[in-house]
Parts: C-alpha cells; sequence; structure tokens
C-alpha cells in the first residue's frame, strides 16, 4: 500500500491503496464518491466515466497511479452542492433516467462532447455516447438533453 | 440507521412531532382501515401528516426505473387532494403491516390503483371532518384542495398540518368517496419524477452504494454449473493479497472478505479452488436443442377447441413452422450486490430487490432466525427485469456477513452477473395452421416447448403451465384451437425476465401469423383485424399502430415494415417496425408502438417503459442469447453479452387511446410485440422469414 495525493473535483484527496488499484474502486470505496459506477470492469460500460483532464475516461480501466498529476471530475463534482450543471437541467428537462444507474457516466460524456463540440451533430452524439451502455433504453431521451443543452449554451451565449 | 433509499427533496420539510401529532393512516385490502399508532393488521400502504403539512407516502414497490416512486405517491395526492410539491416519498421496510412486498408481472400500478385511492381519500375525509367539526359547519360545506381544507361560503381555510392532529382522533372511514375522473389534477399528467435529479448528480444510493460502519466487501467463488460445487479450496494465496482479511466457505461458494471492492476481487483471483461440476457438467445446446426437441416427448394439452387434428387434416391449404429462442441473461447495468449486518439481535439487509418479502423469509430461513427478527431495506435497483426477483443475493449476503462476523457488502462482478444468472429459457415453438377453401383460418395449434421455471424455482407447479403464458390465450378466431407443451426439466438456471414466456411465445405466434396471412394471400395488418373480433381493445390498438405508423405507405428500397400485436399484463399492444437491411446488417428505423393499459396515470412515464422495452427486446432480438457449454454460459461480460447501444436505437413513437378501464401494466407488454414486428419487417424487406433467434446468429449462417 502507498499513499497517492488525487484532484478530484477540485479537492487535494489522499488515497492509500495498491498503485494498480482502479481508480473506480479508489473513488467508490476510498473516497466515498458512489456517483461512479461498476458495470463491467472491462471498459465496455461506460459507467464509471469520469473526467480526467476533461476527457473521458474509464476508470475501471485507469490504475490509480496514472491519476496523479491529472485533474479528475466525477459527477459529485460537476456543480456545486445545491446548483445543477446546464447539461444536468438538460436532463431532468427531458425526463431522461429511469433506473439512473448508468447516467453519471451518460451525463459526464455529453459535458465532455458539449466542451469541445458546441452544436453536435447527432452523429457526434451518438459517437461520443455510444460507449455508454443503457439497458433501461434511455437513448432517444439522451439525445433530446444533449441537443437541448446546446440549445440552452447557445441561448445563453448570446448578449 | 435510515434506509439509504430514501428520496428527501429539498424543498421538502422534514417530518416533526412523531405520531402524537400526526395523522398516521395505515390502509388495508380491502377497503378496511383505522388510525395508526396500533394498527395491528397488515396494510399495504401508508400515508402521513405532519403539523406542518407535509405529506409522506410509503412506496412499497422497488424502484428499478419504472417510475413507482412518482407514480404511486400521485395516486394517493390525487384522493388526498394534497399538494404534490410537498409530498415526500420514502421506501418502505419490510413489515408485516405493508403485507407481501414485491414487484413484478408489471403490477404495481394495477395492485396500488383501488387501496391507494382509498387511502388518499379516506384521509382527505378526516381531514374535512376535521375542519368541518372546527368551524362547526357541515363536511358538505368543505371543500379540500391544494393540501387544504376551504369553507365552500366564507373563505376560511385551514392548512392539512393544522388539521393533522384533530384528524387523527377520528374515525377512519371504511368506505371513503373516490374523486371521479373527470375531477382529477395530477393523475394523467407527466408529474417529472421524483428521483430526477439525486439520479443526475451522483446522490442516489443503488444496493452498491450502501456504506455501513465497518463494512467489509466480499466476493464469492461459485461452481459456474447448475448443481455444482466447490470441491476444494486453498486460501493462503488469496490471503496474501493486500486488504484481504478472511477466506469463508458459505453455502453458495467460497467468500473473500476485504476491505475493498478491489481487494475482494484480486483476493478471488488468487484463490486456488477447484470445483465439482456436478450432474450438468457436460451439458451443451445441442444436448438442449435435442432435450426440447424430443420426438418422445409426452405432450400437454392447455387449450383445445373444437377438435384441432379433424379440422387440420381437413384443411385446404396448410403450413407448421418451428421457432427456435436462446438462454438471455437480464443484464442490469447494476450488478448483483446486496449488503447485510447480522448480530445477535438479528439480520439486516440492504438489498437492490424486487422481492423484499421474499429475501426477508429465505434469509431468515438460512440463518435459523425468526422472520420478524430479519428487515430488509429496499434501495435504489439499477434495473431489475425479473432477475432481481430472486432471493439467491440476500440470502447468500446474510450468509457471507454471518460467516465475516462483520456487516459485508457482497458485490457480485460482470462475470458473475452474467454466469450465476436466472436465464430466460431457451425454448423450441412448433406451430401449424389450416385454411379453408377461402382463406379462412380453421385451424390453429401452438406447442411450446420450454422448461417451467415454476417447477424449478418451487419444485412444483400447480394450474396451467407458465410454458403457454401469452401462448394459450392467442386471440384470434380460429375454427379450432390446440396449445399444448412441453416442460422438461434442465440443468440450466431459469428464471423470470421481462415479460415472461411472452418474450418467446408471442414471438412465434406473431411471426407465424404473418406465414399464415402470406398463405392466405393477405395482408398481414388486415388478417390480423379480421381475426381479433372477439379482442377489441387488442384490435384497437392494432388498428391505432397500422394508422399513426402509415401502413401501406411506401417505403425506401431495402426497407420493410412489420406488424404484432400482443396481449399481456392486462394491456395491450401492437408495434409496427421500420427497419433497413444493408448486406446482412439489419437495422431498426423506426418503431410505432400502440398501448391500451387503461387509465393513463403518468403518460411520460407511461412513454418511457415503452421506449424501454424496444430497447430490451431489440437486443435480444438481434443478438442476445447465452450459450451453454460444459453446463456454464459462454458469454461472460458485456463484451460478449451486448445491449443496445444509443446508436441504435430507433425512433420510437408511443400512441394510446384515452381509457376509462382501471390502470393495468407497463413496464412489460411493450416487450412482446417488438421481435415478431423485426421479424416480420425483415421477411417485408428481403422475403426471408428468419425462426431462430438472435436474427444476427441466424443471418451470419446465410441464407
Amino acid at each position: 500500500m502507498a499513499s497517492f495525493a488525487l484532484d478530484v473535483n477540485g479537492k487535494r484527496l489522499t488515497a492509500v491503496a495498491e498503485p494498480d488499484t482502479p481508480l473506480l474502486w479508489v473513488l467508490r470505496d476510498a473516497l466515498g464518491l458512489t456517483g461512479t459506477k461498476y458495470g463491467c470492469g472491462i471498459g465496455e460500460c461506460g459507467a464509471c466515466t469520469v473526467l480526467l483532464d476533461g476527457e473521458p475516461v474509464r476508470s475501471c480501466s485507469l490504475a490509480l497511479k496514472d491519476a496523479v498529476g491529472h485533474r479528475v471530475l466525477t459527477i459529485e463534482g460537476l456543480a456545486p452542492e445545491g446548483g445543477a450543471h446546464p447539461v444536468q437541467s438538460a436532463w431532468i428537462a427531458e425526463q431522461v433516467t429511469q433506473c439512473g444507474y448508468c447516467q453519471s457516466g451518460q451525463i459526464l460524456s455529453a459535458v465532455a462532447l458539449l466542451a469541445r463540440q458546441p452544436k453536435p451533430t447527432d452523429r457526434q452524439i451518438e459517437e461520443a455516447l455510444s460507449g455508454v451502455l443503457c439497458r433501461c433504453g434511455t437513448y432517444n431521451r439522451i439525445r433530446a438533453a444533449v441537443r437541448r443543452a446546446a440549445a440552452d449554451a447557445r441561448r445563453e451565449a448570446k448578449p | 440507521m435510515s434506509a439509504p433509499a430514501k428520496i428527501s427533496r429539498r424543498a421538502f420539510l422534514r417530518i416533526s412531532g412523531g405520531a402524537s401529532a400526526a395523522l398516521v393512516l395505515g390502509v388495508h385490502l380491502p377497503g378496511r382501515a383505522r388510525a395508526a399508532p396500533g394498527a395491528t393488521f397488515a396494510p399495504n400502504a401508508w400515508l402521513a401528516i405532519d403539523e406542518s403539512g407535509t405529506v409522506t407516502v410509503w412506496v412499497i414497490r422497488s424502484e428499478m426505473g419504472q417510475g413507482v416512486l412518482t407514480s404511486l405517491p400521485m395516486i394517493v395526492a390525487e384522493q388526498l387532494e394534497a399538494d404534490f410539491s410537498r409530498v415526500r416519498v420514502e421506501q418502505a421496510v419490510t413489515d408485516p403491516k405493508y403485507g407481501r412486498m414485491s414487484t413484478g408481472g408489471s403490477t404495481s400500478i394495477r395492485r396500488s390503483w383501488e387501496p391507494l385511492q382509498k387511502a388518499g381519500a379516506a384521509a382527505r375525509e378526516m381531514l374535512v371532518a376535521a375542519a368541518a367539526a372546527r368551524w362547526g359547519v357541515e363536511p358538505g360545506a368543505c371543500v379540500a384542495q391544494g393540501g387544504a381544507v376551504h369553507e365552500a361560503q366564507g373563505g376560511r381555510r385551514l392548512g392539512y398540518g393544522e388539521l393533522a392532529a384533530a384528524a387523527a382522533r377520528l374515525p377512519v372511514p371504511a368506505d371513503p368517496r373516490l374523486k371521479p375522473p373527470a375531477e382529477f389534477r395530477i393523475v394523467g399528467r407527466s408529474v417529472p419524477r421524483v428521483d430526477a435529479a439525486d439520479k443526475g448528480n451522483g446522490k442516489a444510493r443503488f444496493g452498491i452504494d450502501v456504506r455501513l460502519p465497518g463494512m467489509l466487501y466480499a466476493t464469492v467463488a461459485r461452481c459456474p454449473v447448475r448443481g455444482g460445487r466447490v470441491k476444494e479450496f486453498r486460501a493462503e494465496a488469496a490471503l496474501r493479497v493486500p486488504g484481504v482479511r478472511s477466506v469463508v466457505p458459505v453455502p453458495s461458494g467460497v467468500a473473500v472478505v476485504a476491505d475493498s471492492t478491489w481487494a475482494a476481487i484480486r483476493g478471488r483471483e488468487a484463490l486456488q479452488a477447484t470445483y465439482d461440476p456436478g450432474p450438468n457438467g457436460t451439458l451443451d445446446d445441442a444436448a438442449i436443442d435435442a432435450l426440447l426437441a424430443d420426438p418422445r416427448a409426452s405432450l400437454t394439452a392447455v387449450r383445445s377447441e373444437g377438435d384441432f387434428a379433424r379440422a387440420y387434416a381437413g384443411a385446404a391449404r396448410k403450413v407448421e413452422a418451428t421457432y427456435q429462442f436462446p438462454f438471455l441473461a437480464h443484464a442490469t447495468m447494476e450488478p448483483m450486490n446486496c449488503t447485510a449486518r447480522v448480530g445477535a439481535g438479528g439480520a439486516e439487509l440492504w438489498a437492490p430487490t424486487q422481492s423484499p418479502t421474499w429475501a426477508q423469509s429465505e434469509v431468515a430461513k438460512a440463518l435459523g432466525l425468526p422472520e420478524d427478527r430479519v428487515s430488509v431495506h429496499t434501495t435504489l435497483l439499477g434495473g431489475g427485469f425479473g432477475r432481481r426477483a430472486m432471493p439467491d443475493v440476500p440470502v447468500e449476503a446474510a450468509q457471507v456477513a454471518r460467516a465475516a462476523g462483520a456487516p459485508v457488502q457482497v458485490v457480485w462482478t460482470r462475470e458473475d452477473d452474467i454466469a450465476h444468472d436466472y436465464f430466460r429459457p431457451a425454448s423450441r415453438n412448433v406451430l401449424a395452421a389450416g385454411l379453408d377453401a377461402d382463406g379462412r383460418l380453421v385451424a390453429w395449434r401452438h406447442t411450446v416447448r420450454a422448461p417451467s421455471i415454476m417447477a424449478q424455482v418451487f419444485g412444483k407447479a400447480e394450474g396451467q403451465p407458465d410454458v403457454v403464458g401469452g401462448a394459450a390465450d392467442v386471440p384470434y378466431r380460429a375454427g379450432a384451437v390446440l396449445v399444448d407443451c412441453y416442460t422438461p426439466a434442465i440443468g440450466v438456471t431459469i428464471g423470470w425476465w421481462r415479460s415472461v414466456y411472452s418474450s418467446q411465445n408471442a414471438c412465434a405466434e406473431e411471426c407465424f401469423l404473418d406465414e399464415v396471412a402470406a398463405l392466405a394471400g393477405q395482408d398481414p395488418f388486415r388478417f390480423r383485424r379480421a381475426l381479433l373480433a372477439g379482442a377489441p381493445r387488442l384490435r384497437a390498438v392494432l388498428e391505432l399502430a397500422a394508422s399513426r405508423a402509415g401502413w401501406g405507405n411506401p417505403l425506401p428500397r431495402g426497407w420493410g415494415r412489420g406488424i404484432a400485436c400482443h396481449a399481456s399484463f392486462g394491456s395491450f399492444a401492437a408495434e409496427v417496425a421500420e427497419i433497413s437491411v444493408e448486406e446482412d446488417r439489419v437495422r431498426v428505423r423506426r418503431v410505432v408502438a400502440a398501448v391500451d393499459c387503461g387509465r393513463v396515470v403518468n403518460p411520460a412515464i407511461l412513454e418511457a417503459q415503452v421506449e424501454s422495452a424496444v430497447a430490451y427486446g431489440l437486443a435480444a432480438a438481434l443478438r442476445g442469447r447465452i450459450d451453454i457449454r460444459g453446463g456454464a454460459a459462454v458469454q461472460r461480460n458485456l463484451d460478449e453479452y451486448r445491449p443496445l447501444r444509443i446508436d441504435e436505437m430507433p425512433r420510437v413513437e408511443v400512441h394510446w387511446p384515452e381509457s376509462s378501464e382501471s390502470p393495468s401494466g407497463i413496464g412489460e407488454p411493450g416487450l412482446p410485440p417488438l421481435a415478431p414486428a423485426v421479424l416480420n419487417a425483415l421477411a417485408a424487406a428481403t422475403g426471408r422469414r428468419v425462426r431462430t433467434l438472435p436474427l444476427e446468429k441466424a443471418l451470419s449462417k446465410g441464407p
């Protein structure tokens, strides 16, 4: 076991674990950030998606030691306590969620997409989100929520 | 300890004062109710109003995405005349006062509609009576609305919070007047889900998110073959993995208990274990196919009208076909897990379960405890689909916790989740139909060859065999009908999968009906409609789906359109699928669904449930299969058992008729018509009739 300093949601946190422990389990079991979900452990389902320096990564397949020196953003850090990120608001407006288990991975993937592509095409939405699985079939509402979040952002950007 | 699944909307006030100051009303079927505390019977719903006017509604059904935490309180609030923004929702913990808690068979709204309406209405009448007494007027001079009682003539008003203590002292009306639907303000509206915010910000607590003081994590090494066992194990290497605390044998296998999930996973990898697969160790798909196809099987007739043999023999034209369906895994996004704490006082479980009461009784049995010393907190479920009806995981967690001497969360890896699933049974459906010289259907036979879930789970099956679900009640008018079955025992663990046997039987029936229509030279939609004279609600959704889909309108080259309909769980559903085929790649472009589930409580949730059934059914139809080799599942993870992806999700349009019928199921009924609509569309597009699922396997074999 060794001690690692992590930058998670803008806070400096210390995790004591084996260096090859997947970041997923450090977040969930050591740091109490259970919003990041376990789904498959092989990077196939995207439920464990977090943003590493703004880019979506599968935290089940990222070793703790490799997260050191990078900014980690989990679903808990997306908006200040009591607030909502525009993508989260769009998710509620479109009533996307069913069981909800995959949604943090979906939302973080959408946030990363909109950061690099504020006006995504349907094709770009599909490409960005095709690695995050949902068994409840919320996909059409996810598409609608991403489009809504993009439109909301454009409206706000206008003077 | 409060239940982790507790949903508290930020806007809600906390309950204060306790039972003495609050109106606590227990309601129990049928229709008898009296004020609690002191209620000794088993009510099936509870509501409370505190001095601040906050209404708490306890939900005894499990929230697995189907929206019960929203839709069930809506029913209470409607009759209560509550302000829905001041309703607080709580997940009930097992208690005899709630009766049997289980969620399945698309029954949540069906079974709650009447008792929850009565619960709300009785409370409303008591609040009105309390206000009338306070004002010295007749109850008829008072009106309840928006969480307050108003004086009809005059401006006096008392909030429910101000009336709660007085109302609690009044007798509970046995037969309260229900608000008529014309006055509904909440039911019938797309009220937003109460759990939407927390499911988007990471606060929602699923079973796997439960954290107890001093809790350890465990994985279990199990033999992947039904009836097999761990023969021997050596714990040394597992115990050397950092974070592993202990290795303990339990009835289901060998548990590796650790400080973290990852240590438990690594510890199990290091564990040296050998398995005795038992009598099913050589079972494979070929043996299962041969078992189901056994020509010497003795068939049990479950429905026989007219003389099928004679009608079929005398038919002018005949067709016969055999359809085959694979085992399927549930693959809920949240893998199986359960957290247990076992002490001298009893056992407490936090379980993402569809069957809290069954889990409670099975845990009690397994630990040798009286049932009242076991309590089950139902967490949010990351999907259920029937898998979480089974009590196996709670029982295992309780056994591991007791053996470890600490609170333990047992986590199943995805590989465990698939290997030890209760699979949708494989089946073989043999159909035959005869037409007379005028093209009329004069003979219909459907033989279902499939293992019985009820027989395997409960050791015996009573009444009509479960395997003919969705086949015995074939709605089409035929001169003679014979539905029979063969239900061999099977060495693969099977269970309920969204829509149960309707998932196979409706597919076979609806595809075969297209084959019969083709034999008659008729359009599949019109052929069905003509045979559905005795099933008006099914016929109506068939017509609705066809008209909204533009049945008969031209499609691009390479596209096809298919239709199917099916009644299940008290509801009626029809779907039209439009597909395109390019080089053996089938893409489902659009699904138009029409469903009649009676009165609609929450239209947005209804739409979401049908979208969900389409996605779940489509993944299964396209590529869902669990193969068996050496008695175990071949597919191991989500790269081999692949759910639908966003780029494969068709456009889905959902329509429903206005209805004044009591609400019926909607979690499952949208699924059965999907696969046959797609297969019928494929036949329309290519002339190819696929009779063995999944589609991609059938297509990869070539024509």
